[in-house]
């Protein structure tokens, strides 16, 4: 299976730009950042979050508190792929009593890695609430799941693919639609 | 990195990379274990049975735990009691096993071999050998790399290994020197002539007569288990002489590094192969390998089980 590039939905400063608005959001929604822990949900939700903690600095004077989730563990397909994810480790070293997360991922689809994000939140403590940010919202949902910050809402079809690259995980920051050739 | 292990007989099946991956992994089961809540749901509704015909501890509940931990149903199916004692022949016990729904079969038996056996007499089940005769143990090969690497600061490579006792009769030492070997580590042995294989060159290790000689500038000196039964055997005169000769205590440790890990495969026989002073003492790294043995053995299922069939 070939993914073509189709159309370019985001660019740097699209991404920037959205990111921004959404730290706005959270700080807004959340009468500041003081109970606010960014949780990052690997791969690409971590250096997003971190992008978010960064904006929310500049806006607040004060970083958030920030964490990595690993979800592999907890994920409902893992007996069907194969080779298995590996795991990359859990980082989010608070006590969740009493305090807002924010869930950060890139791309909310069928809303089954969110699911899976819950369940490893709930393993480590019991947080007074979770929000969900995305950086794109692609429909979709197989679950009763719904984002709280969206960064872009973006109607796709199922045959297409939405490619997000960040830094330093990819080369830049962009977002594609791609979608499946034969050739 | 691909991992494509669905069983675990021995540990010279694993390359380098293999080894590092498993490391690797077991690191973030580790962080599991400092949590609350220790349980996840990786091999939900995978069914293990651990298979034990020797008496053991540490290891089976070590692997029970690791097997809870991941979410795993587990059935502890031991010699006395069962159907075994009935006269049931192995083979017909690894079928009735895979009948009742088993995903993987963890087994030590007395006689070599038995884990391949019960592969190859298993249609679907992965199988994890937890000690065969002494011919391997290679989940404590793994603990034991595990522990070493982690405290050598990920990497094993140069490290001089002096593992002293009873290596006629350790299955944990023909692992140990594979895993460590593949590493990159250099492993030493020594033990009393009559405690030492003959024909040892196939061993990936050098061989001191001289604790002394095999304890020089070590990085780690592993300590194997003295069995009651050996003295009797008549292999040495008497515990007080072999703790004299071979037993680590500090005078023999001021031949290796300072600082030197202390390591012994447990359970450990006080005054006899390692001294109280030592197995207590601050390089003493005996507790931590337990915790390493539940990490690895998680690490392993969760490789050789976590994902789909290839």
């Amino acid at each position: 299976m070939v993914w073509k590039h189709k159309t370019k939905v985001l660019n740097q400063e699209d991404m920037e730009r959205a990111l921004k608005r959404m730290s706005h959001e959270i700080a807004e929604r959340n009468k500041g950042i003081d109970k606010v822990i960014l949780v990052g949900i690997h791969r690409r939700g971590v250096p997003l979050a971190e992008r978010m903690a960064d904006f929310l600095e500049q806006f607040e004077g004060q970083r958030p508190a920030l964490g990595k989730l690993d979800i592999t563990l907890y994920r409902d397909d893992l007996s069907l792929r194969y080779p298995q994810p590996l795991v990359r480790g859990t980082d989010v070293p608070w006590d969740l009593e009493g305090r807002r997360i924010v869930l950060v991922d890139d791309v909310l689809y069928t809303g089954r890695t969110v699911r899976a994000a819950l369940d490893a939140l709930m393993d480590i403590g019991r947080p007074d609430q979770v929000q969900l940010a995305v950086l794109v919202d692609r429909g979709h949902r197989e679950l009763p799941i719904h984002p709280d910050y969206v960064g872009k809402n973006l109607p796709t079809s199922s045959s297409e693919l939405v490619e997000v690259s960040v830094t330093p995980i990819d080369e830049c920051d962009e977002v594609w639609i791609c979608e499946r050739t034969d050739s | 990195m691909v991992w494509k292990h669905r069983n675990l007989l021995d540990v010279d099946v694993l390359s380098r990379e293999d080894l590092e991956l498993l490391l690797d992994q077991s690191v973030h089961m580790e962080d599991l274990l400092n949590r609350p809540i220790k349980k996840v749901p990786a091999l939900r509704g995978r069914m293990i049975v651990n298979l034990f015909f020797e008496a053991s501890t540490r290891t089976r509940v070590s692997f029970e735990l690791a097997e809870k931990f991941l979410g795993a149903d587990v059935v502890n199916w031991s010699v006395s009691g069962s159907s075994i004692s009935k006269g049931e022949t192995l083979r017909d016990t690894a079928w009735t096993l895979e009948a009742m729904g088993a995903d993987a079969v963890v087994v030590r038996h007395p006689m070599p071999g038995t884990p391949w056996y019960l592969k190859e007499k298993l249609k679907r089940a992965s199988v994890f050998n937890a000690g065969d005769g002494a011919h391997a143990h290679p989940t404590q090969a793994l603990l034991d790399v595990y522990t070493a690497w982690k405290h050598f600061d990920r990497s094993l490579d140069g490290r001089k290994i002096a593992i002293v006792g009873d290596i006629l009769h350790s299955r944990v030492v023909r692992s140990d020197i594979t895993a460590f070997a593949t590493l990159g580590a250099k492993v030493t042995l020594s033990a009393p002539g009559s405690l030492m294989p003959r024909g040892h060159a196939h061993l990936n290790a050098t061989y001191q007569a001289d604790p002394r000689e095999a304890v020089k500038d070590a990085d780690m000196v592993y300590l194997l288990r003295i069995q009651r039964e050996r003295q009797q055997d008549g292999l040495f005169p008497s515990f007080e002489e072999y703790h004299w000769r071979y037993g680590a205590n500090e005078e023999l440790m001021r031949y290796a590094k300072p600082g030197a890990l202390v390591m012994h495969p447990g359970p450990i026989n006080r005054g006899v192969e390692i001294a109280s002073e030592l197995a207590d003492g601050p390089d003493s790294v005996i507790l931590e390998q337990v915790r390493s043995g539940v990490a690895t053995r998680m690490g392993l299922l969760y490789l050789c089980m976590g994902g789909a069939e290839a």
